[in-house]
């Protein structure tokens, strides 16, 4: 009895099923969003709240600018202290989207009277726009699929680690704004290629306006949205809502990224881009087809017509293409866009692109390490994707297989495939559970109706006989569904693993065990720019590899000669020539260049083996006196496992000024020339 | 007990502005000379030479070289701005002082002539290795010239030399010109070809070789002609100046009163040049002479007098340098007309000669190339003589700002045009489609 007096009370609150349907999927969001954002705060509780990596510092760099000078001082800035002495143009070299995105942030933040640093600000956008990644992958699964869909592709990818490993707290990179803008513009895209609406096409352009503020990667876009507009033009899908949507995002997505200055004229004028032009004349072909179509009804006549418009067409875009190209006003494919398709293009023309790690072919075990289950999950949503194709799932297909490509070309560029992989396996997941639970379902109802009401036998007996054609089917849906949440948990388990042991490190701070199973912390990186920042003179120029130009002015607040923004590569051989030639030589080189001093980085000590090991002369200086390993003699080389052969290093132009106390990083001062020769 | 403390803090008060004053950078004329002798003898056999810098203002502190009390600094303090080293045969100096001693004393801008002679030590033959030049090796090797020698009562062995092969540079060697040839007796050497700085004052006639005078010469002399110098001098990069050369006796009193007659020449002098030559040389050595300062950097663009942080792409610039020379007792304007100015970032974009107002100021306004970077103004002022003027000030050039171009360009009407008659058809064109059914 107690039972129905609690129902009695609580009837008032009792919901209809689909209020209660939306509740637990409003929850569930909610959840998702935190946990997409928790997830990625390991860094920040094993380390402290920091910035991460090289290019980081760089954006952290420019994002205090703004918030300091103003966005017009930052649109115009002129940046003297990297690029020695060429100096850099911030403003038209960047793409300001990050910047300005965290700038806002931490002014509403201000409004709001939190008194936030921007530091702060800046470790948190990642996360940040990680969660709201999860918020578009649920309306974009909504969208192709069903909520369901959506909802499992909000999980995914909360936890993917292909996704953290670009987004957690600390990696303050363009790719933690732009993977949102980039899922927020293809769902707003095949929102307005669904609906036909002006509306949703304004917002994909505004997407996509964005996505080219925060991200070279805006590229991928305007190439896959032609290339699906041309797949469906090709399979006879073309229909007035593609027209509108794509005109309305290629003419004032256009428009709008011609705002960026480091973007400008590229639109019209760089090779990578035609394609998107192509297919918006392409379209006006089609349209005018149509009408002409529509104006003759003579079928015959059409044929003709047809043939003879497209070959012209077809012929005039070529002759245009031609002569841009010939004439030069339309530029060549870059090397960056040529190595995609050319995995091999980057090692014979272009060794600068190929020697950063993360633009390697991606290793099959770094497929299995961010995917996990979704590697076998992609292929079967693909399945259920052309089982029931639509034009939005021709969309995520064809998103789905081009970026896997890209993945497979370049190991960060499994970044770009992990929201459609997510998608793809969330539809998978979804279609598969959903039929599982109609079965177990449709079958107790079976029973339940077989049993109580006689009058729908005929319906059940139909159904019942169906069924029986297979066994142990309650069974085996069942064990299916525990087999599928039996997959789910341990994907997310890990997803935790990966993102704690493997994606949370800072790379700034190096960890390592200890010989008793310690935690032991290199702190070297920051040690030597704190002392280059305290104890060197204001102009002081810095030469180092360009990996860590960015640090050196973000945190050591000195003049470097190169950094990691590769745009000069004449400048980053001279750099590489000084660092590798004979100390005579080189002087002559940092002299010409006016440098005070040359950090180079060194592994020896502690066993780090992505030192510059070629500037051998200023890494082993002074290393034959020093005891690494218990057991092994002096000037024994960690990182290489060798004892090395020449301990007595002697130095002529340079002196040592400072070695950090792990070795890590070693600066030398220059020497002035020598006073009486 | 207590008078004698009134006593010294007043005399130390009073001394204090002098003491000061010593260490003074506005008068770069050298004030304490160490003198280092192997013999107390020389003081008295040198002493016109002595005499003429103890005239000039010069405090001369003799010491022989192996005094254990000697010593070049104390608590990081330098105690000489100048160092003679009259002690040719010195084997161990005494005190703290050793070759890496007199090499820093150098390097940190000061001063020093060296006399060697025959029988040098290794001690000073390595000091003056040091500073570019290589005495003959054979010990015993002087320079002979049979062509060029100075006649003399006994025919003698030709060691005795008179020379007047002088560097052409009024600064070094004074503007008066030296008549009489200087006497010279003594050891050679030669110039390290790798070292830029060290110069020839006064070098040995071509027929001149060196060997030792009292054997017969078996081999050919290492070292021969014009090759041989007989004095040098050094003016390092932090601009200290060095005297080297082979010979003590050209500073003693009987070269410097002794007349001269050059074998072949019928002109005999009363009185050799040595005496007219090596008191201008110790001007030069000793910063009486082409010492140039450079103060007042200033630029600025050409209506503003503010000196900006920075410029931009063709601004119209103005530079300006005030350049004085030390006259041995002020500082003089110096007057030239090759002083040049470089803008530069790499390799000079602008390369300008400055012009002066007689007073000093040199000045030149150009504009700013159109290249955005960090450039250098540079003026690398190196004349013979005198001391190098190497001056840079670094400033940034930066691009035009986006409002800083020009809003309308006239070859660009027809795009206006385009655009706005686009907007105007496409308004009318939608009224008429709407409106006119």
């Amino acid at each position: 009895m107690s039972n129905s007096y609690t129902s009695d009370i609580l009837k008032p609150f009792k919901l209809k099923t689909k209020q209660q349907e939306l509740l637990i999927r409003v929850l569930i969001l909610c959840l998702v969003y935190i946990l997409a954002f928790i997830t990625r705060l390991f860094s920040v509780l094993r380390y402290e709240s920091m910035i991460h990596e090289f290019d980081p510092y760089f954006n952290y760099r420019t994002t205090l600018y703004v918030t300091q000078h103003g966005f017009y001082d930052f649109w115009n800035w002129f940046d003297y202290e990297s690029w020695y002495p060429l100096g850099r143009i911030v403003g038209g070299t960047l793409y300001p989207g990050l910047m300005v995105t965290a700038a806002l942030i931490y002014r509403l933040l201000h409004f709001l009277r939190f008194a936030v640093h921007i530091r702060e600000v800046c470790v948190l956008t990642a996360p940040f726009f990680a969660s709201n990644t999860t918020l578009v992958a649920y309306f974009f699964g909504k969208e192709i699929w069903d909520s369901g869909a959506g909802l499992v592709a909000a999980i995914l990818i909360a936890v993917c680690p292909g996704y953290i490993s670009r987004s957690v707290a600390g990696s303050y990179d363009n790719e933690g704004v732009a993977i949102f803008a980039l899922l927020f513009t293809f769902y707003l895209f095949v929102k307005a290629v669904n609906t036909g609406s002006l509306a949703w096409g304004l917002a994909s352009a505004f997407g996509y306006f964005y996505m080219v503020s925060a991200w070279g990667g805006y590229v991928f876009i305007i190439n896959l949205i032609p290339l699906y507009v041309l797949v469906l033009l090709i399979t006879g899908r073309y229909s007035m809502r593609l027209y509108v949507a794509y005109n309305c995002l290629y003419i004032l997505g256009m428009l709008l990224a011609m705002q960026i200055r480091f973007v400008g004229f590229q639109h019209v004028q760089s090779g990578e881009h035609m394609a998107a032009m192509g297919v918006f004349f392409l379209m006006q072909v089609f349209y005018f087809l149509d009408w002409v179509k529509h104006m003759l009804s003579d079928t015959n006549l059409f044929q003709e017509f047809l043939r003879i418009t497209v070959t012209c067409a077809v012929a005039v875009g070529g002759i245009a293409l031609g002569v841009g190209m010939a004439s030069g006003y339309i530029s060549p494919w870059t090397g960056r866009f040529y190595s995609l398709l050319d995995p091999t293009y980057a090692k014979d023309h272009i060794p600068i692109i190929a020697s950063v790690s993360e633009h390697q072919p991606t290793a099959w075990s770094s497929f299995m390490f961010d995917f996990h289950i979704l590697l076998f999950l992609f292929p079967a949503g693909l399945y259920f994707c052309f089982k029931r194709l639509s034009d939005a799932t021709i969309f995520i297909v064809m998103y789905g297989l081009t970026s896997m490509y890209f993945a497979g070309v370049m190991v960060r560029l499994i970044l770009v495939a992990t929201p459609a992989v997510c998608l793809i396996s969330a539809i998978a997941v979804s279609a598969t559970v959903k039929n599982l639970t109609v079965l177990l379902r449709s079958k107790t109802k079976v029973a339940q109706i077989g049993s109580t009401k006689g009058t729908s036998s005929a319906k059940a007996s139909s159904k019942a006989s169906l069924d029986q054609s297979q066994p142990f089917q309650k069974n085996g849906a069942m064990a299916l569904l525990f087999g599928a949440f039996y997959l789910l948990s341990r994907y997310a388990t890990h997803c935790t693993w990966v993102t704690s042991e493997a994606y949370s490190s800072p790379s700034i701070v190096l960890a390592a065990r200890g010989a008793h199973g310690n935690r032991v912390i290199f702190d070297d990186y920051r040690e030597a720019y704190f002392w280059l920042r305290q104890n060197t003179p204001l102009d002081a120029k810095v030469m180092s590899w360009w990996d860590y130009g960015y640090q050196i002015t973000a945190m050591g607040n000195r003049t470097v000669i190169v950094d990691n923004n590769t745009w000069n590569n004449t400048h980053i051989a001279t750099v590489g020539r000084a660092m590798s030639s004979y100390e005579d030589e080189a002087y002559e080189i940092i002299r010409s260049l006016d440098v005070d001093y040359v950090l180079v980085v060194f592994g020896g000590v502690t066993g780090y083996s992505s030192d510059d090991i070629n500037k051998y002369k200023l890494s082993y200086y002074r290393f034959g006196e020093m005891m690494t390993e218990y057991g092994k003699p002096p000037g024994y080389d960690r990182a290489r496992g060798v004892e090395i052969g020449n301990k007595d290093i002697k130095l002529e132009h340079l002196e040592e000024a400072f070695t950090t106390s792990n070795w890590i990083v070693r600066i030398y001062k220059v020497k002035p020339p020598n006073n009486r020769w | 007990m207590g008078k004698f403390w009134v006593i010294f803090v007043a005399s130390i008060s009073i001394l204090l502005p002098f003491l000061c004053n010593s260490f003074s950078p506005e008068t770069p004329t050298d004030r304490r000379v160490l003198v280092l002798l192997d013999d107390f003898a020389v003081k008295s056999s040198h002493s016109s030479y002595f005499n003429s810098l103890k005239l000039r203002g010069f405090d001369l502190d003799f010491k022989l070289a192996d005094d254990p009390k000697i010593a070049l600094q104390r608590y990081g303090q330098y105690l000489y701005d100048a160092l003679i080293l009259f002690c040719p045969s010195v084997e161990r100096f005494g005190g703290s002082v050793d070759v890496a001693a007199i090499i820093n004393f150098v390097d940190s801008g000061h001063d020093l002539i060296i006399a060697a002679d025959v029988n040098a030590s290794d001690l000073i033959r390595e000091v003056a290795t040091e500073c570019g030049v290589d005495f003959d090796e054979d010990p015993s090797a002087m320079v002979i010239d049979h062509t060029g020698y100075a006649v003399s009562e006994t025919e003698g062995d030709h060691t005795l030399i008179a020379s007047d092969d002088f560097i052409k540079s009024d600064v070094i060697i004074g503007s008066k010109k030296i008549e009489a040839p200087v006497l010279f007796q003594g050891i050679g050497h030669s110039l390290n070809p790798v070292n830029s700085l060290v110069l020839k004052v006064l070098s040995a006639s071509p027929s001149a070789y060196s060997a030792n005078p009292l054997s017969k010469l078996s081999t050919p002399p290492s070292l021969t002609g014009s090759a041989i110098s007989l004095v040098s001098v050094v003016q390092a990069r932090n601009n200290a100046r060095i005297l080297i050369t082979g010979s003590l006796s050209m500073f003693s009193n009987r070269f410097f009163r002794s007349g001269v007659q050059k074998s072949g020449s019928s002109t005999k002098y009363e009185k050799s040049g040595n005496e007219q030559f090596l008191t201008e040389l110790s001007k030069w050595i000793f910063h009486e002479r082409g010492h140039l300062k450079a103060v007042n950097v200033k630029h600025h663009k050409v209506v503003e007098t503010d000196e900006p942080a920075l410029y931009r792409i063709n601004d119209e610039l103005e530079y300006s340098v005030e350049i004085y020379e030390w006259s041995g007792t002020s500082w003089e304007p110096y007057v030239t007309d090759d002083v040049q100015v470089q803008f530069y970032m790499m390799s000079p974009y602008i390369l300008k000669t400055l012009s002066n107002d007689k007073k000093g100021l040199y000045s030149a306004s150009f504009k700013v190339p159109d290249v955005y970077g960090v450039f250098q103004f540079k003026v690398e002022y190196q004349k013979l003589g005198y001391t190098s003027l190497s001056l840079s000030k670094q400033i940034p050039v930066r691009p035009y700002r986006h409002n800083e171009y020009e809003r309308f360009i006239p070859t660009a009407y027809p795009y206006y045009g385009a655009a706005f008659s686009t907007m105007a058809g496409f308004f009318i064109f939608s009224f008429v489609h709407l409106y006119n059914k």
